[in-house]
């Protein structure tokens, strides 16, 4: 589901701009496939599916694909419109180096929006 | 000539607690005063939209003032040296310095977010001398959705950081510009005063044991929260709505936290019918 995400994020200079002091890795966990996530200055530099030996990461965000397939869709319903929303209600979790998220939150949030579904879009999950 | 809004901005200095506040606020019509308290952080700019809709201003003098610290009012003498901490007691005096210093008689005060917490404690201790309390984003009780250790990280004092912690509370269906501008008074904080307003709003407003002593018949209670609220949601509202009794709570489709910035022209549908009844009161 995230294969689209690194050439969504790439092309987005504005994005880039704002992430241009976090470059790390963080997992994604959609059901229970993880994707691992790197970042240099701003860019994604690599989306990797797993499994993985022992592969570190700083923080990771973890929800079911159902959850995931709502907070993509143009409208979400409340409680999945946000990673925040969707932690207060228990529909995801937010684990690890908290302090790294926090640092860079705004794009973080902003790389998980990117792809989230035009309103006039047919339904393409990225 | 290009078009002048109707909103006019004023300088008063007030006293409170001791010490002098010089405090910047906009007013805008004429009738039954409407005092307006924006959201932690933010600044009285959330309201302008209320201020130019002649619905309201033909029957309201709508009045938003920044808090000290916010927008364009000033933090007191001494402030290079202080920490800002936004107390529950602090919070009451300034708003009534305001409406004494004014003399707004019988003024409706409606609050957003921090706003709406503490409309509770003007209507348990206030409410014979106001004409009702507008609680938007409202309840009796914090109820946080962050750990307090994050309150205390570097990055809380940083505009980049409040808009990022706030962005998800704006609905998905609020249109860009007035998102985007609702997210802009958060980087126009100054360093620290969020999150000196969060002392108040996670810490120091627990009314809970004393909400139901509010006289609605003397002070009418009106609870309006947006569906996509995830810090104050909407069942936190209802619950609060029944400790009070004769209060009544409107939870509004498509909006969010920020309902008077976020979405002007829905919040207005939700508002009208509430400021008829206000009116309406013999």
């Amino acid at each position: 589901m995230l294969e689209t995400l690194a050439a969504r994020v790439n092309e987005n200079s504005a994005l880039i701009r704002r992430g241009g002091f976090m470059s790390g890795a963080f997992l994604i966990e959609i059901g229970d496939r993880g994707f691992h996530v790197s970042v240099d200055r701003g860019r994604i530099t690599n989306v990797e599916e797993g499994p993985f030996i022992m592969r570190g990461w700083s923080f990771a965000i973890r929800a079911p694909e159902s959850a995931w397939r709502k907070f993509w869709e143009p409208f979400p319903e409340p409680g999945f419109h946000d990673i925040f929303a969707m932690n207060r209600f228990g529909h995801c979790t937010v684990e690890g180096d908290v302090d790294k998220l926090l640092s860079h939150l705004r794009y973080v949030k902003d790389v998980l929006a990117v792809l989230r579904r035009a309103p006039d879009s047919a339904g393409d999950d990225g | 000539m290009v078009e002048l809004e109707p909103i006019v901005g004023r300088y008063i200095t007030l006293r409170i607690e001791g010490r002098d506040y010089r405090i910047y606020f906009e007013e805008a019509g004429e009738g039954t005063p409407l005092v307006c308290l924006h959201t932690a952080g933010s600044h009285a700019s959330q309201f302008r939209h209320l201020m130019c809709d002649p619905a309201v201003t033909d029957r309201f003098r709508v009045l938003a003032f920044d808090m000290p610290w916010h927008g364009k009012s000033s933090p007191p003498l001494g402030w290079q040296d202080e920490e800002y901490r936004l107390t529950s007691d602090f919070y009451v005096a300034v708003i009534m310095a305001f409406i004494e210093g004014l003399e707004l008689a019988e003024p409706v005060v409606m609050g957003c977010s921090m706003g709406g917490r503490v409309v509770i404690r003007l209507a348990i201790e206030h409410g014979a001398r106001l004409g009702a309390v507008i609680g938007l984003e409202g309840s009796d009780r914090p109820a946080p959705w962050y750990h307090n250790s994050w309150t205390d990280h570097p990055e809380f004092v940083n505009g980049d950081f409040c808009v990022g912690l706030v962005s998800g509370l704006c609905a998905p269906q609020s249109p860009d510009a007035f998102r985007w501008e609702t997210l802009w008074h958060y980087y126009q904080g100054g360093t620290g005063v969020f999150k000196g307003d969060m002392h108040f709003f996670r810490t120091d407003s627990d009314y809970v044991a004393r909400s139901g002593d509010i006289d609605t018949t003397a002070c009418p209670v009106y609870l309006m929260t947006g569906e996509y609220d995830y810090s104050c949601t909407p069942e936190a509202t209802l619950a609060t709505a029944g400790r009070i009794p004769g209060a009544e709570a409107i939870i509004m489709k498509e909006v969010g936290h920020f309902p008077m910035s976020e979405n002007p022209a829905v919040f207005r549908t939700y508002l009208l019918p509430v400021l008829d009844k206000i009116l309406a009161r013999p």
